[in-house]
C-alpha cells in the first residue's frame, strides 16, 4: 500500500478558493428578488413585552413584511431539547429552550421580538427604528450567585425557579479518603463567560421554489443535517424538500451548532410566505448578544493527599451559567466535571454542580466546551498542593498519572455521551519528559530563573497536562465515487469551518485509492450530497467523519480490485494502485487508468452481473462506541511587568497526543491557533455585563482578541497512542490548544509575580485584575490559608 | 439621494448610480459581485475587508461608495485577474502562494483582508522583520490561525516577491 499522503503536511487543496475571493461564503449568494431582515432585539436583558407598535415601520416604502411572535401563530414554539440529561441517579433537570421571537417576556439583551423584511438591509434597518417596544422591566439575574438566592427574579415563570439542573457524580468515596489525607486543600475559582468571535458571523438565506416545493437554505451552521431534519419536522416538509447548504464558514468555534437559533426557524417560514429569497446576516454588534456564549462557572473545589503528593480524592461543587435558555443539556457542565480528573489516577472523586439559568446570552458549548473549567481547578489544586508539600510541580504531576498499562481506564462517571468515562489510551509519561526537555525545566528552575529574578526580571514557568474526550458517536457517513475522468468524489455530511477537510480526508481517500489529492474533490454540508450525519462538534470530524472516509475509500478500493482482477485476469493480490491507476505490481505496462475502469464498470451495453452495483462506488458509515481520549501537556515562560503588569509569553511548548495524524501542518495550525484562543480566554477577552444584563463592550474596540503582535510562535511536538476505538487509531484534536491556557497562564504568571505572593484563581486575568489583585495580596499578606 | 459615481475596479471601469449611505464593502460585495471582500465587524476594527485605494491599504467598511469616485480600487480578485477554473498553485499571486505554502489560512475569511494589507507593506519593505510582519498585521483580526503560519507565510512572501524583482527588475 502506497503511504505517500496519509500523514504527510500536503498543502491544502480548499486554499485557491480561499486565497482568490472565489470561494462562496453564506453572505456571498445572491438571488433574483432577494429580499433583506432585520431584527428588533431587546433593550432589556428582563423585561416584559407590554406592546410592540409596528405602525410607522409599516408605511416605509420598501418594507415588505414584518411579523411578531402574534404572526407567526400555531408556528411560535419553544426550540428542541437537543441533548437529553445523561442517566444520572437523581438528576433534577428543568428545561427552558428559546423561541423564534419573544412573546410575553424578554430573558436576555438582545433576544429577538420582531423581524422586518424589506427590499433592501438598509430600508430593513430603517424600519427596525421606527418599532416601538413597550418593555416592563424586572430585576436581572447577572450574577450566578444571585439566580437561586429566595428573592431572586423568576426567569421561566412557568419553573418557578432559577434552578436548571442538578447533579452529582461520585467514584468512590471522597469523605473517607479526605479523613485519611495528610493535607486537604480548599480554594474558590470563578471562571468568566466570553464568546466565540468567529470572524464570519451567522448568516442564513432561504430561498422557497413553489413550483418545484423545495426549500433551499445556505446557512452558517456546523450541522447542516440535523438543521434540514428539524426544518422539514417544523415547516411540515419532507425532508426530500429541503436542502440546507453549510458552504465556507468563516470559523465555528461550537456557537454555530447551536439548533435552532430564531433566525433559522424564520427565514425558512417567511421565503415560504412571501415566495421570494430572504436574506439575513448578523452583524457584528448582534453576534456578541444573538450568538451563544460560554464559560461562566464558580468552584468550590478541594483535593486531598499524602504528604509525598499522592492525590487520594477531589471535591468540586460548582455553580454553571446556563444563560437565558438551554438547548443543549447539560453538555457543557458534564464536560467540566468529566474532564476534571485529567491525566491522573484519582480513586475518589465527588462532583456536584448546579446550573442555573441567567438573564444572559444562551450557553452552549464554544471551544471546549467546558473541559476548560475542570482542567483549570485541577491544575490551580496541584499547584497549590507542589507548594505546600514542597514537591515539584512536575513531579506531583507524574506521581499521579494514571501508569501506561492501565488503560482502557474507568473514571466510573457519566460523561456527554451518555457512555461511562472510560479513557481508551494514553501514555503520559513520555510526553511530560518532552516537555521538559523542550522548555529546558531544570535549567530554567536552578539557572535561569534565579538569574534573572536577581537582574529584577519578574519571569515565571508554567506547567499543565489535560485530557480531552474526542470524537464522540453517534455516526458520520461518507460516499466515495470515481469518475470517469479518473477524479475522485467525496461526500460527507459534516459541515467545515476551516479545518481542512478538504485535504486531510482527500488524503484518507488517496491512502487506500493511490490517487493524488489534487484530484481528490470533497463535498460537505450539502444535504443534497449525502443524506445522514450529525455535525462538526466535540472534535469530532477527523475521526468520526474521517473513519467514515476511510471505510468507503476500503470499499472503493476493493471494488477497485475486483474489477481489475477480471480486467487483467491476475490475481488481485497481485495488484496495486498508483498514481491513479491500477496495476500489476511493478508492472506499468498493464496499467488501467481508475477513470477508464470506472467507465468499464459502468457499460452502456451488455449486462452487470446480478447482485453487483454499477461504477466504482461505495457509501459506508462508523459510529465509534465511545469516544477517544486526546491529551497534552503545555508549559509556558512569561516575563511580567509589575508597573503595568502586561506579560509577554517568552516561550510556549505543547506536546500532544491525537493518536495518529493525517496531515501535521493542519494539526499545528489547529494547536496554535487553539492555543491563541486560550490566550485570548486567559488574558484578554472578558465580556462585561452590568447589574441590568447589559453587554457593555459589545464589540472589536472593546472586546480584545489577540493579536498577531501577541500571540507566541508555539513549540510543538506530538507523542503517538493511537485510539484502539478507531481503524485510523486518530483522536480528535480541534480543542486542544484552548483546554489548557487558562491554568497555564495562571500558573505562570503567579509564578512571576511570586514577590507579590499572590494567587490567581480566577479567569480572565487581565493586566487591570492583575493590578488589583496584587493590590489586594499586598494589603492582605500573609493570610494566605 | 442617489449619486452616479465613476470607479476603477481591478482595472474595470464602473459607472453605477449609488445612495449615499451605500458603504462601499456593501458596494463592492452586492453592486458589483467582488464578494471575496468581506465583512467581519462593520466598525473597522477587524480588517476583512480591506483593499487598496489607489494602492493604500483601506477599510472598505468605513467608506462610502461616493467617497471613491475617480479613484482606483484593487480587491482580492485583482491580484489574480486571469484566475479561472484551469489555474493552477502557480497562477496564484506570490503573496497567496506563500499562505498555501505556509497554512497562513484556515477558515480564510480573514485571507483577503490579510493579503490587500500586505500589498503595499511588502512594496515599501522589501525585507521586513518579524517584529515589523507583526506590527504590520496587528490591525487585521484572524480568529483561526494563531498568527504563526500567516508571519511565517509573510517571510516567504517577501522571499518571493524579491526573487520575481530580481527576475523582472
Amino acid at each position: 500500500m502506497t503511504t505517500r499522503y496519509f500523514g504527510k503536511p500536503i498543502r491544502r487543496n480548499e486554499d485557491p478558493r480561499l486565497l482568490t475571493g472565489q470561494a462562496l461564503f453564506t453572505d456571498d449568494v445572491e438571488l433574483p428578488g432577494m429580499l433583506h431582515a432585520a431584527f428588533v432585539r431587546s433593550d432589556y436583558a428582563h423585561a416584559w413585552l407590554r406592546g410592540i407598535d409596528t405602525s410607522l415601520a409599516r408605511d416605509l416604502p420598501g418594507v415588505v413584511a414584518i411579523y411578531t411572535a402574534a404572526d407567526l401563530g400555531d408556528y411560535w414554539q419553544p426550540g428542541p431539547l437537543l441533548v437529553n440529561p445523561p442517566p444520572i441517579k437523581d438528576l433534577v433537570f428543568n428545561t427552558a429552550t428559546q423561541v423564534p421571537l419573544a412573546r410575553d417576556k424578554v430573558r436576555h439583551a438582545g433576544e429577538p421580538i420582531a423581524i422586518v423584511v424589506a427590499e433592501s438591509r438598509y430600508i430593513a434597518e430603517d424600519a427596525v427604528d421606527l418599532i416601538f417596544v413597550d418593555y416592563d422591566p424586572l430585576p436581572a439575574i447577572v450574577h450566578l450567585a444571585d439566580a437561586l438566592k429566595p428573592d431572586a427574579s423568576i426567569i421561566h415563570d412557568d419553573l418557578g425557579t432559577n434552578l436548571n439542573a442538578h447533579v452529582i457524580q461520585e467514584k468512590g468515596n471522597y469523605a473517607a479518603a479526605a479523613a485519611q489525607a495528610d493535607l486537604v486543600i480548599k480554594r474558590h475559582f470563578d471562571y468568566d463567560r466570553g464568546t466565540a468571535a468567529a470572524m464570519e458571523n451567522r448568516g442564513i438565506v432561504a430561498t422557497w421554489d413553489a413550483k418545484s416545493e423545495q426549500l433551499t437554505m445556505w446557512d452558517t451552521t456546523q450541522a447542516p443535517i440535523s438543521i434540514r431534519n428539524g426544518l422539514a419536522g417544523m415547516l411540515g416538509l419532507s425532508e426530500r424538500q429541503v436542502r440546507v447548504i453549510a458552504p465556507f464558514i468563516g470559523g465555528g468555534f461550537g456557537p454555530k451548532i447551536m439548533m435552532f437559533y430564531p433566525e433559522e426557524v424564520l427565514l425558512s417560514w417567511i421565503t415560504m410566505r412571501l415566495n421570494r429569497p430572504v436574506k439575513w446576516i448578523e452583524d457584528r454588534r448582534e453576534n456578541f448578544f444573538a450568538t451563544t456564549q460560554e464559560r461562566g462557572q464558580v468552584h468550590e473545589a478541594e483535593i486531598a493527599l499524602t504528604r509525598d503528593g499522592k492525590v487520594l480524592g477531589v471535591k468540586d461543587v460548582f455553580l454553571h451559567d446556563a444563560g437565558a435558555y438551554a438547548p443543549y443539556g447539560l453538555t457543557v457542565p458534564i464536560n467540566s466535571q468529566c474532564t476534571l480528573l485529567g491525566q491522573y489516577d484519582v480513586a475518589n472523586y465527588y462532583t456536584e454542580f448546579t446550573s442555573v439559568f441567567t438573564n444572559k446570552p444562551i450557553v452552549t458549548p464554544y471551544r471546549g466546551a467546558g473541559r476548560q473549567h475542570g482542567v483549570f481547578v485541577m491544575e490551580r489544586l496541584l499547584d497549590f498542593a507542589a507548594r505546600e508539600l514542597g514537591i515539584d510541580r512536575a513531579e506531583i504531576r507524574r506521581r499521579n498519572f494514571i501508569p501506561p498499562d492501565a488503560f482502557p481506564y474507568s473514571n466510573d462517571i457519566i460523561f456527554q455521551d451518555f457512555a461511562p468515562l472510560v479513557y481508551d489510551s494514553g501514555n503520559y509519561e513520555p510526553a511530560l519528559d518532552r516537555v521538559l526537555e523542550m522548555i529546558d525545566y531544570k535549567h530554567f528552575i536552578e539557572v535561569e530563573q534565579p538569574r534573572l529574578r536577581a537582574e529584577g526580571k519578574h519571569v515565571g514557568l508554567g506547567l499543565v497536562t489535560y485530557v480531552e474526550g474526542t470524537g464522540i458517536g453517534p455516526y458520520e457517513g461518507a460516499k466515495v465515487t470515481v469518475e470517469a475522468s479518473g477524479r475522485v468524489s467525496v461526500a460527507t455530511g459534516i459541515g467545515t469551518q476551516g479545518q481542512g477537510h478538504f485535504t486531510s480526508f482527500a488524503q484518507v481517500v488517496a491512502e487506500q485509492l493511490g490517487v493524488p489529492v489534487e484530484n481528490i474533490r470533497l463535498v460537505t454540508g450539502d444535504t443534497s450530497e449525502f443524506y445522514w450525519g450529525a455535525g462538526t462538534f466535540a472534535s469530532r470530524g477527523a475521526v468520526v467523519a474521517g473513519n467514515a472516509i476511510h471505510a468507503a475509500a476500503v470499499a472503493v478500493r476493493r471494488k477497485i480490485l475486483d474489477k481489475a482482477s477480471e480486467e487483467l485476469e491476475v490475481d488481485p493480490e497481485d495488484l496495486e494502485l498508483v498514481d491513479g491507476v491500477v496495476q500489476v505490481k511493478g508492472v506499468p505496462a498493464s496499467a488501467i487508468p481508475l477513470g477508464e475502469l470506472a467507465r468499464r464498470a459502468n457499460p452502456m451495453r451488455g449486462a452487470v452481473k446480478p447482485g453487483s452495483e454499477p461504477g466504482l462506488e461505495a457509501t459506508d458509515y462508523f459510529g465509534p462506541e465511545r469516544g477517544a481520549t486526546a491529551s497534552g501537556v503545555h508549559a509556558m515562560i512569561v516575563e511580567v511587568d509589575p508597573e503595568t503588569m502586561m506579560v509577554q509569553i517568552k516561550r510556549h511548548v505543547v506536546v500532544h497526543d491525537c493518536g495518529t495524524v493525517i496531515n501535521p501542518m493542519i494539526l499545528e495550525g489547529q494547536i496554535q491557533g487553539g492555543v491563541a484562543q486560550g490566550l485570548g480566554n486567559a488574558f484578554y477577552e472578558q465580556l462585561h455585563w452590568d447589574d441590568n444584563g447589559q453587554l457593555l463592550n459589545a464589540s472589536f474596540m472593546d472586546f480584545l482578541l489577540p493579536t498577531a503582535d501577541t500571540v507566541p510562535h508555539v513549540e510543538m511536538d506530538h507523542v503517538v497512542t493511537p485510539s484502539p476505538l478507531n481503524p485510523l487509531g486518530i483522536k480528535g484534536a480541534g480543542e486542544a490548544g484552548a483546554i489548557p491556557v487558562a491554568p497555564l497562564f495562571a500558573q505562570a504568571v503567579e509564578d512571576a509575580l511570586i514577590d507579590f505572593d499572590v494567587e490567581l484563581n480566577e479567569i480572565p486575568l487581565s493586566p487591570n485584575r492583575l493590578f488589583e489583585l496584587v493590590a489586594e495580596a499586598r494589603g492582605l499578606h500573609g493570610s494566605e490559608s | 439621494m442617489t449619486h452616479t459615481i465613476n470607479v476603477t475596479v481591478n482595472g474595470t471601469a464602473y459607472q453605477r448610480t449609488v445612495e449615499a449611505r451605500l458603504l462601499l464593502s456593501d458596494f463592492l460585495r452586492h453592486d458589483l459581485g467582488l464578494t471575496g471582500t468581506h465583512v467581519g465587524c462593520e466598525q473597522g476594527s477587524c480588517g476583512a475587508c480591506t483593499i487598496l485605494l489607489d494602492g493604500e491599504a483601506v477599510r472598505s467598511c468605513l467608506l462610502f461608495a461616493v467617497q471613491v469616485d475617480g479613484h482606483e480600487l484593487t480587491t482580492v480578485e485583482g491580484l489574480t485577474p486571469d484566475w479561472d477554473m484551469a489555474s493552477t498553485h502557480e497562477d496564484l499571486h506570490p503573496i497567496q502562494i506563500a499562505f498555501r505554502e505556509k497554512h497562513g489560512l484556515q477558515c480564510g475569511f480573514c485571507t483577503p483582508g490579510f493579503l490587500m494589507t500586505l500589498v503595499p507593506f511588502l512594496a515599501e519593505n522589501p525585507d521586513p522583520t518579524e517584529h515589523e510582519i507583526r506590527q504590520a498585521i496587528s490591525g487585521n483580526l484572524c480568529r483561526c490561525t494563531g498568527y504563526v503560519g500567516i508571519v511565517e507565510a509573510v517571510k516567504l512572501a517577501a522571499e518571493l516577491l524579491r526573487e520575481d524583482d530580481k527576475v523582472t527588475g
